[in-house]
């Protein structure tokens, strides 16, 4: 089943020097238990892309449609819909509420969504290696820690398609790769789409597929 | 999802109790202050109206005798004649300073402050010996042994005894009745009055609520004053709202990017302001009522020691002013928390998590802000020298205010800019730089403190003018020794002989009621005498004004008419159809509504043949002596004579408890200032671990930076304050020149007094050393692993 379809999508913003043209056409698209790795140099577009797949931004012009919902057509209750229900997001940092403990961030994007399930949360939590951590408060996590829990939150609320930004940019080789390891696996084990975005080949060539951005279009 | 939505959102709350706490404790400062105002101003209206309709005597007609005083006679023939009278016996209580209101239960209208009798027994006590004394419950430790039992009653007007008319008669030993009130529904066919007796006469109702009038400049100061309170607790709400905001900008990326809705994130938020508004409010309410109860003292004492009105000295609670202590809660809540839900309501998500987009809009509110203020403070201008009508005033008033608040950030940026020229060294030019970057985080409060600060300056000029200027007024005013008004023409003939002997002169005040410019006024006829020559307060005058006067050429009008009618010196006055005088001179008349004329006594009398003077002003060599035989020998009540001696004591003493009431409530608000400075120092001394972390790691002890944050806040504080007094100064003159010209139709000259912004300087200072006192100790004792954390990227 196609779970992302976007076609043609552009963007820019209004800078100081006049607009800029980040994205000029990206076509890409991704089924169901499948995995897509998007490379390309800093400033390329990468998260701009990423954003916009979430319905986090609007595109200038082009249509994304997830499961079949062209969401240019959705307004902002919409979009929020769409956010809490089907797809999930994994910043590059910052992802946790800093004043909810590791427990209530992990059940907290399910909870939002009415899709709270306590057994497969702790699954999560044991598989992620959090149990022990459960309760502490996100400034008393390391980095990798913290990722962990970012993405037990998204699994957690059973999204169909997972948006990762960089979600290991911050941690050491080893526990990038572990992190990474974790999240292929639990993918694959509820069969949801993942989209990541990397900079290291290395990482990329983990996934199904591989895209790269360069010049606003996908290379 | 909603509830989801609120746990995280509110959770930012349980992990930041300080914040919270200055969130509710600023809201509740903002209501108490403005609702403790209110409830003191509330309070003295009830109680001048239950002093002025103890028995209707405000409303009804009376009846009195042109010949002499009324007796229980009288009122036994009125009653035959068909007339539904009532006698009343008033007076005071010998050397008590109580006043007795004597009255008949039977004939008494009902209503008004009377004691309800209908209990059972209550009649009979009240009308057999010994009966019973009705008191305010305040007065109960005033009354002298011998009296009939006491029965404390809320409604009687302190000071007052309400009992009997015949129980009134014996404590007075007096056989006369004070007045004869006329009911409102009369009987057909009763006899006319003339028939009765030639010496009756119907008088209208008296004046009513003269207090009232009087004191309403009084109570117009403490309401602008507590405004202005409000305002400071306003931008202490406002700061610690927007500082919860910016804080939470990363979890409102985060709550949308999961799926709240936008609608939903401001709807939670504003019930989130709205549930502090009530928790901040009720505490408020509670505040206000512990301030009012706690100057309420004071106040009272200075109204019945300024005007002689009697304010019950405790509280009453009215639902009015709690309700509106809410309504100013919510206004407050949604004022500071309205322009961060606006703004957040339009942003896209993804821009609070860009820091540099929010960088250049502030950069950008700055100059808003800073054209805004000059805007307003050009409004306040135009309006001050332009403007018409209170309502100008007031919004004059604010214009000044917020334009001048306004603009803070920038006076003060451009100040520093311009001192950091005289710091060579390295670590001055840091701190300079860093001072000025740290002006936008704590503006909010460094605005509160110029308004608490201005607020103070301007209070303090205004009652210290008032203070000065009345007192002086007082001494030219009252320039006679004794005041003296008799009842009737014949009395007043025979106490013309009785004093003859004791008194360098005796000056006739003779006066009429006629229309000046088309309202009620006064026309007053004076003897040509030194006693006016050399004491009375003109405003200004031709040269040979008083000549004018009593050669019947020129006249008098008071401030308050030549304001309202623009007519000064030179100009013609109309007393008269056919009656002009020009005009010689104007006076000042302060706390008379009304406008008021003065003519020479022989022109008085030739137009006015049948008015005879009843009032008159005495010099005497012992004063005191001679009003004790006046009132003892001669029989005249009290009341009727007043020794300007201590009229003059008693005002300053009064002043006094003004200069109290305002000290207390200038600590108040400068106090609500330094809580908003030390909320705003110890949430940004949080933040700023990223700009003293490098410094720290580039060799300065902590120490050294903490005692540099103290010089900061000290340099910030003080220039403020030096802002403050021209702020305050333009506050007292629109108070003293337009808002009470408005307002009452006189003018106070505005005195400056340099000494007291000497003192406040050295307030703001010690405030400002206590605010920054505990977040520099929290800098000195920093863990370095926190400033360490500064580098180590994650959190
Ligand atoms: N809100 C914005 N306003 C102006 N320019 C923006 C904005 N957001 C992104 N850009 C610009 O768009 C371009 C693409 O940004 P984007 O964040 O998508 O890059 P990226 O590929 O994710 O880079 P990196 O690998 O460094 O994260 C950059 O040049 C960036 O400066
Ligand atoms: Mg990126």
């Amino acid at each position: 089943m196609e779970l992302l379809h976007a076609t043609d999508v552009s963007k820019s913003f209004e800078t100081g020097e006049g607009p800029l043209q980040v994205l000029r056409g990206v076509s890409l698209s991704l089924t169901a238990g499948t995995s897509l790795a998007l490379t390309g140099e800093s400033g390329s577009g990468k998260s701009t892309l990423l954003y916009l797949i979430g319905g986090l931004d609007v595109p200038d012009a082009g249509h994304i449609r997830i499961a079949g919902t062209d969401i240019a057509g959705l307004d902002d209750p919409g979009r929020a819909a769409l956010r809490r229900g089907t797809v999930g997001v994994v910043f590059q940092q910052f992802n946790l509420i800093p004043s909810l403990d590791v427990a209530a961030n992990l059940a907290f994007h399910a909870r939002l969504s009415g899709r709270h399930d306590a057994a497969w949360t702790a699954h999560l939590a044991e598989r992620l290696g959090l149990s022990a951590l459960l309760s502490r408060f996100p400034e008393q996590l390391s980095g990798g820690q913290q990722q962990r829990v970012a993405i037990g939150r998204t699994l957690a609320a059973k999204s169909e398609l997972v948006l990762a930004d960089e979600p290991t940019g911050n941690l050491d080789e080893a526990t990038g790769d572990a992190v990474m390891d974790l999240l292929l696996e639990l993918v694959s084990e509820t069969g949801a789409g993942l989209l990541m975005v990397t900079h290291s080949m290395r990482l990329a060539a983990r996934l199904d597929r591989q895209v790269g951005l360069r010049a606003g279009v996908i290379a | 999802m909603i509830r989801a939505g609120a746990q995280a959102l509110w959770s930012h709350w349980a992990r930041h109790r300080l914040q919270l706490l200055v969130v509710i404790i600023g809201l509740a400062l903002a209501t108490g202050l403005w609702t403790g105002v209110q409830a003191i101003n509330a309070e003295a209206r009830v109680s001048y109206d239950r002093a002025a309709s103890a028995l209707g005597q405000t409303n009804l007609q009376q009846i009195t005798r042109a010949d002499g005083p009324l007796r229980l006679a009288d009122f036994v023939a009125l009653r035959r004649a068909g007339w539904l009278v009532s006698p009343i016996a008033q007076g005071g209580l010998r050397g008590t300073g109580l006043e007795v209101l004597g009255f008949d239960p039977f004939t008494a209208p009902q209503g008004a402050a009377v004691p309800d009798l209908r209990g059972a027994g209550d009649l009979s006590a009240f009308l057999v010996p010994p009966g019973v004394v009705f008191v305010h419950p305040e007065t109960v430790g005033r009354l002298p042994d011998g009296l009939p039992p006491a029965r404390v009653l809320d409604t009687i007007a302190p000071g007052r005894l309400v009992t009997d008319l015949s129980i009134a008669m014996q404590l007075l030993r007096s056989d006369t009745l004070s007045s004869i009130i006329v009911l409102e529904n009369q009987p057909q066919g009763r006899t006319p009055l003339s028939d009765l007796d030639a010496s009756y006469m119907l008088s209208a109702p008296s004046e009513g609520s003269d207090i009232a009038r009087l004191t309403d400049s009084f109570h117009l100061n403490l309401t602008a004053f507590g405004l202005l309170s409000f305002a400071v607790g306003l931008f202490i709400v406002h700061a610690a709202i927007g500082l919860a905001f910016e804080q939470r900008r990363v979890l409102f990326r985060t709550l949308r990017a999961l799926g709240l809705p936008q609608r939903a994130l401001v709807g939670l938020l504003a019930a989130e302001a709205f549930v502090l508004a009530t928790v901040g409010g009720s505490l408020g309410i509670v505040l206000g009522y512990v301030v009012a109860a706690a100057l309420l003292p004071g106040v009272a004492a200075t109204l019945s020691g300024l005007y002689g009105a009697s304010v019950s000295g405790s509280l009453s609670l009215s639902p009015i002013w709690w309700l509106t202590g809410f309504v100013m809660a919510y206004i407050g809540a949604a004022a500071a928390a309205g322009s961060s839900l606006w703004q957040l309501s339009r942003l896209p998500i993804l821009a609070p998590a860009m820091p540099r987009a929010w960088a250049r809009a502030n950069a950008r509110t700055a100059r808003i802000q800073a054209f805004g203020g000059l805007g307003l403070l050009t409004a306040a201008l135009i309006l001050g020298v332009a403007g018409d009508g209170l309502v100008a005033g007031f919004a004059c008033l604010a214009a000044l205010l917020l334009g001048a608040a306004l603009l803070v950030p920038t006076a003060l940026t451009l100040i520093i800019r311009g001192l950091s020229r005289f710091g060579t060294g390295v670590v001055t030019r840091w701190v300079w730089a860093d001072t000025r970057q740290q002006i936008p985080a704590l503006s909010l409060a460094l605005m509160a403190l110029l308004l608490a600060l201005s607020a103070n300056v301007g209070v303090s000029t205004m009652v210290g003018s008032f203070r000065g200027t009345f007192i002086g007024w007082l001494d030219q005013r009252l320039a006679s020794d004794l005041y003296v008004t008799t009842r009737t023409p014949a009395e007043a003939a025979a106490f013309q002989d009785f004093v003859a002997d004791d008194v360098h002169a005796i000056l006739p005040i003779i006066s009429a009621d006629i229309t000046l410019g088309g309202t009620p006024g006064e026309v007053f006829g004076i003897k040509d005498h030194a006693t006016y020559r050399d004491h009375w307060p003109l405003l200004e005058g031709a040269p040979d004004v008083w000549d004018r006067v009593a050669a019947g050429t020129g006249v008098l009008v008071n401030e308050q008419l030549a304001r309202r009618d623009d007519l000064w010196t030179g100009a013609t006055l109309t007393l008269a159809p056919d009656w002009r005088m020009q005009i010689v001179g104007v006076y000042s008349d302060y706390g008379n509504p009304a406008g008021q004329a003065i003519i020479g006594y022989d022109t008085f009398s030739a137009r006015f043949p049948d008015i005879s003077p009843l009032r008159f002003a005495i010099s005497a060599d012992a004063p005191a002596a001679l009003r004790d035989r006046i009132v003892m020998d001669f029989g005249l009540p009290p009341d009727n004579t007043i020794n300007q001696e201590e009229v003059k004591a008693f005002s300053l003493e009064v002043f006094e408890q003004t200069f109290l009431v305002t000290r207390a409530l200038n600590v108040l608000t400068l106090g609500v200032a330094g809580f908003a400075l030390w909320a705003s120092l110890t949430t940004v001394a949080t933040m700023r671990l990223p700009q003293l972390a490098p410094v720290w790691a580039l060799g300065l002890t902590r120490r050294h930076l903490a005692t540099l944050e103290m010089g900061r806040a000290l340099v910030l504080a003080l220039l403020t304050a030096v802002l403050a007094v021209p702020v305050g100064l333009g506050l007292a003159w629109v108070l003293l020149a337009i808002v009470n010209v408005e307002a009452f139709g006189w003018r106070l000259p505005m005195q400056v007094f340099p000494w007291d912004w000497a003192q406040l300087l050295l307030w703001a200072l010690v405030g400002a050393a206590l605010a920054a006192a505990l977040p520099m100790r929290s800098i000195a004792k920093l863990p370095p692993s926190e400033l360490l954390k500064v580098f180590a990227h994650a959190r």
